[in-house]
């Protein structure tokens, strides 16, 4: 082929700011919400990717904060759960005023390191806490929407296991998608632990995630899970030790803090 | 740019101090980072210049201040990388890297 018959190669895409539109909002606990969004020009994410949004306040001032998407790829629309906090400057406006038909200005997907999918293979080990659930949930609808179409080896190769912590039953995040994934899907596990208030009757975990609750939950290392963990800090770093005490590969366990404030910056 | 921010951005990396700021994964500088490089820079693999660990950006630690971002080794500690935006500017200091490797774009096959 002789060069002159080559098109031009296309500029790379740079990640361009674009407008959301509101499609719709979903409760999912008293402190969380689901922003259902029209994102024209999207190109498609990969699950655990992130967008960054931006608010311009009337002066001209700009805040900018970056939340998890939690739709999987598959998903026709784009899914962020936003959680409140109460000193939040960004958080509040996104989940108490924000409604359908109201525009946001984001921009993504950002970040292909804390990223899997069904081709990277299993076993996938998730460990979350709060609001850490997002990115991973965006994994398991992923996984749920890719294995729907596979065959039964690919489902034999990617089992999975959540654990994940929350201070009251009513701050589990997805908690009945979460129960209806595992009682629909024989090869994904789910181990809730509560760190405040376990519902009567609780036969589970009942405390911070440890090296021990982990030994009992993850796969042995030598199976070789990939391993994402997201949440606060100190969950994610304590986690992330333990795993690697146990012999975990670092390479395979993968972070994503949300810091103190569950807010990122 | 002016005197002042010159001297801020410089300074920073003395005046930086862990605990300042909330500590995060390389994965949340990815934003800032994808104002100056096309590819995605988290999966690119940086060796510290300090410790010579090689690792991926997604795995170094974030400290993300009013006046930038500083990335460190999770290794040794030292900056890796620091990148600030200013009203009209980007700040890009890579000195703590010996190398970065990133995934180049598929290229137009020529004959």
């Amino acid at each position: 082929m002789n060069s002159a018959q080559v098109p031009a190669p296309a500029r790379a895409a740079t990640i361009t700011w674009r407008l959301a539109t509101v499609a719709g909002v979903v409760t999912e606990t008293p402190r969380a919400r689901t922003l259902i969004l029209d994102v024209p020009g999207w190109p498609g994410h990969r699950a655990g990717q992130h967008v960054d949004v931006r608010l311009t306040a009337e002066d001209g001032y700009q805040a900018q904060r970056s939340y998890s998407i939690a739709s999987a790829p598959q998903d026709g629309q784009l899914a962020l759960m936003v959680e409140r906090l109460d000193d939040g400057e960004v958080s509040p406006y996104l989940t108490d005023v924000l409604s359908v038909g109201d525009r946001l200005e984001l921009r993504g997907p950002i970040g292909g390191y804390f990223v899997w999918d069904v081709a990277l293979g299993g076993p996938l080990l998730l460990v979350a806490g709060g609001s850490g659930i997002v990115p991973l949930m965006a994994m398991l609808r992923h996984r749920e929407a890719a294995l729907e179409i596979a065959d039964a080896r690919t489902r034999h190769n990617v089992p999975a296991r959540l654990l994940y912590s929350s201070r009251r039953w009513d701050d589990v995040i997805y908690r009945s998608e979460l129960t209806r994934l595992a009682q629909d899907d024989e090869t994904l596990e789910v181990a809730l632990t509560f760190t405040r208030e376990a519902p009567p009757e609780w036969t589970g975990f009942r405390r911070r995630i440890d090296r021990m609750m982990l030994a009992e939950v993850a796969w042995p290392p030598g199976e070789r899970p990939h391993v994402f963990v997201c949440g606060p800090t100190p969950l994610v770093e304590a986690a992330a030790a333990a795993l690697v005490e146990l012999g975990h590969d670092p390479a395979l366990v993968k972070t994503e803090r949300f810091g103190p404030t569950g807010e990122r910056g | 740019m002016n005197r002042d921010d010159r001297q801020a951005f410089e300074r920073q990396s003395v005046d930086e101090r862990v605990g300042e700021a909330e500590r995060l994964d390389g994965n949340a500088a990815a934003g800032i980072l994808s104002e100056v490089f096309v590819p995605d820079l988290t999966t690119a693999r940086a060796t510290c210049a300090n410790c010579g660990t090689i690792r991926a950006l997604g795995a170094l630690l974030v400290y993300a201040h009013g006046m930038g971002t500083v990335m460190r080794c999770p290794s040794c500690d030292a900056v890796v990388l620091r990148v600030a935006r200013t009203r009209a500017q980007l700040w890009l200091d890579l000195t703590g890297a010996r190398l970065v490797v990133m995934a180049a774009a598929a290229a137009p096959s020529v004959a």
